[in-house]
């Protein structure tokens, strides 16, 4: 709009005289311009958790919640030893997911940008990648189900090449089913950032440290890595913040055997005690954005893009 | 009003209401039309949510019914937060006694109720027959009745202003996998049987589970209860007490809050005794997988619900949910419901909709002369077979608690809390 305007007057001298107030008046169009992004922004993200803030300090009875100014709902959830375990539950989850998904993820990128020549075979694995994303996240998951259930696929092949001869239990229904989902589900919001951060890495960086005597593992730890810290820092932010706000995947795999906090939040709104979910829900809040502070300690995220 | 369907007794019925109508309305013919602009919206859990029954309305009745089908938590959610977004509520009695006082349902007047008079005992005195004794636990007559249209606190006896009108009821137990498990259950303590280690469940929705809970530890002979529907922290804290250390020592293999994965977990034997219902063994039986719903020696763990009129119904669409409650009293749905296991609120009138052979296996517990079907057309019995825990009588009359909410609610959900967490 303004470049318009520009040309405009340009063309039409007799309206030069106005060009001063305009000229004055693009902060106000810049402004403008950024008003509607502010907006959407301050309707549907700030304001919605002041609500959550807000009512976290709410009282509940049975079937209806009431303002009031207490901290009771904070006070029950810092001395429940729940909440610890639960916590700690979901720390675990986002530690092993995260370690898995950057194994597998980095890996996979590499492969991707560094052993696949063409340009064409490249986009056409990386869509393969993102096959199953066209079904949803809850089919992708039940569908360990069957696979690993006691008289499952996976058993049931183990029990027939002799390897074992009485069922896994653990295979379903447990931790290692939860991380598998997750790991299974996640691992292409690390493949993404990073495959992206290593395409943008100069290829005569790579020859110069081989020409300079480094060995494959060298030039990976002193030139890939740090190169691809950008994309690894993304897709952790990504993994981790999925994995601490999930409630789904661990009711369904765990056979509502575990908790996360998530659960513990989606427990309390069922039982209609919307501040007890709310004040979860802020301290799961404070927690991850704490996590994602230490994480830009290491890498500032800014400056390498 | 157009009668598509066959002349049966509800049509002649209607017609001769219309006749009524015609002499000392104004205007009958508009409503007439109106009826089929009128649209309810019915939400409650899966149980009675069902398309046929909106089918069978639109045939019978003529106007729209929206069906939703949630959870029991959601259901209690929706109901106690969302007035506009329902018409009719279709709850548990357990439910009603959480969102009566939050004033978004409206008591019904059972003057208008026809069949009222012939509503189960149950749900009326609290007394199946004037022998058997009232069960612990939120029982349908306790919070059945107000004072009065704007009633806010439950009426100890009938008063003519309803909350619910029953529809449903059944008594819950346990299932079993009878070819995994080769040898009787006999009692409710069986669940934690270490001989089930990692093959039992129970469902994970706390106040029906803390009922099943209470069943096992009371057969355990662990703890007495004054009242399994409500409980004393004490009693809870010693029933968690027994369910956790079980859990940790792995007898659990999951908990369920779904009626599918219920099914499932009995199906693929992950789980070979769990606590169910009724409909769920027939979905695992309809797989040809075999499967009891054992009856026990404590009793049952009953529930019931029933239709809740929204406080903004009003006019037109207030009388057409009267019509539509009188219709479901009026047979059709009832036996339709009692063709898969569950219990109509007038019985007398579902055994029109029933074949003598439906009539005997499902209500008085006699051996099948026939093919027993479900609505759906799965068989779920053969000649000569018999219902697990015999006729209507003897299976209702031995409730030992009806699902409820208990004073210490609060601080029971916390528990489940940690016990899910443990």
């Amino acid at each position: 709009m303004t470049a318009e305007t520009e040309v405009l007057s340009d063309s039409h001298p007799a309206e030069r005289t106005e060009r001063a107030p305009r000229r004055m008046s693009r902060h106000v169009v810049g402004w403008l311009l950024a008003s509607p992004l502010t907006v959407i922004l301050a309707a549907f993200l700030i304001l919605p958790i002041i609500t959550i803030v807000v009512v976290s300090f709410w009282g509940a009875t049975e079937f209806s919640i009431y303002p009031a100014f207490q901290f009771d709902n904070y006070e029950f959830l810092f001395s429940s030893p729940v909440t610890y375990t639960v916590f700690l539950n979901t720390f675990k989850y986002a530690a092993i997911t995260w370690v898995c998904t950057l194994l597998i993820g980095f890996t996979v990128a590499y492969f991707l940008a560094f052993h696949i020549r063409s340009l064409n075979w490249q986009i056409a694995l990386f869509l393969l990648c993102t096959i199953p994303f066209w079904t949803s996240n809850i089919i992708r998951m039940i569908s360990w189900i069957p696979f690993l259930g006691r008289n499952g696929i996976g058993n049931t092949a183990l029990i027939n090449a002799g390897i074992i001869d009485e069922p896994l239990e653990w295979l379903l229904y447990s931790d290692f089913a939860v991380i598998l989902a997750f790991v299974h589900l996640y691992t292409l919001f690390m493949v993404v950032p990073i495959f992206n951060s290593m395409m943008r890495i100069d290829r005569s960086l790579l020859e110069a440290a081989r020409d300079n005597g480094a060995s494959g593992w060298q030039t990976l730890w002193n030139v890939v890595i740090p190169l691809c810290k950008p994309g690894i820092m993304i897709g952790t932010i990504f993994v981790i913040t999925l994995v601490m706000g999930d409630f789904i995947t661990v009711r369904f795999m765990s056979g509502s055997q575990s908790a996360n906090v998530g659960r513990l939040i989606s427990n309390d709104i069922g039982l209609l005690q919307y501040p007890s979910a709310a004040a979860t829900a802020v301290v799961l809040l404070c927690t991850v954005l704490l996590v994602i502070a230490i994480l830009m300690r290491f890498v500032d995220i800014r400056k390498e893009l | 009003m157009t009668i598509t369907s066959k002349l049966n007794r509800r049509s002649v019925l209607k017609g001769a209401a219309a006749g009524v109508a015609a002499s000392t309305l104004p205007a009958p013919m508009i409503w007439a039309q109106n009826i089929q602009e009128i649209t309810l919206r019915q939400f409650g859990t899966g149980v009675s949510n069902l398309n046929e029954v909106a089918q069978k309305v639109k045939e019978d009745l003529g106007f729209t019914l929206e069906m939703t089908a949630l959870d029991s938590d959601s259901v209690t959610q929706r109901a106690a937060t969302q007035p506009d977004s329902f018409d009719i509520a279709d709850i548990e009695y357990w439910i009603c006694k959480k969102v009566w006082p939050t004033g978004n349902l409206q008591p019904m007047d059972t003057s208008k109720i026809d069949n009222y008079d012939q509503i189960v005992g149950l749900f009326r005195s609290g007394k199946l027959t004037p022998e058997t004794d009232i069960a612990q636990g939120t029982a349908p007559h306790t919070v059945g009745f107000v004072d009065g249209p704007d009633g806010t606190s439950f009426a100890a006896e009938e008063t003519g202003w309803m909350t619910l009108v029953p529809t449903i009821y059944n008594a819950d137990t346990l299932g079993i996998r009878p070819d995994l498990i080769a040898r009787p259950i006999n009692n409710w303590s069986e669940l934690l049987n270490p001989e089930f280690n990692g093959k039992a469940s129970i469902l994970d929705i706390s106040s029906i589970g803390i009922m099943d809970m209470a069943m096992v530890c009371e057969s355990m002979g662990e703890i007495s209860y004054g009242d399994k529907g409500n409980m004393t922290r004490e009693e809870i804290d010693k029933t968690f007490a027994i369910f956790t250390e079980a859990k940790q020592n792995g007898q659990f293999r999951a908990f369920w809050k779904t009626f599918d994965e219920s099914v499932n977990l009995m199906a693929s034997g992950e789980v070979v005794i769990q606590s169910m219902w009724s409909p769920a063994i027939t979905a695992v039986k309809s797989r040809g997988i075999p499967c009891v719903y054992q009856p026990l020696e404590e009793g049952y763990r009953s529930w019931g619900g029933g239709i809740g009129l929204s406080k903004s119904l009003s006019g037109m669409e207030l009388d057409a949910a009267y019509d539509y409650i009188n219709w479901y009293l009026s047979g059709w749905v009832g036996g339709f419901l009692m063709r898969q296991g569950y219990y109509s609120a007038v019985p007398t009138t579902s055994k029109e909709y029933m074949s003598d052979n439906e009539w005997g296996y499902w209500f008085e517990g006699k051996p099948a002369s026939d093919v027993i079907t479900s609505p759906f057309g799965d068989e779920l019995a053969k000649a000569g077979d018999t219902r697990d825990g015999g006729d209507f009588y003897e299976r209702m009359g031995r409730v030992a608690c009806w699902n409820s909410v208990m004073d210490e609610n609060q601080y029971m959900v916390r528990k489940w809390n940690e016990f899910i967490a443990a």
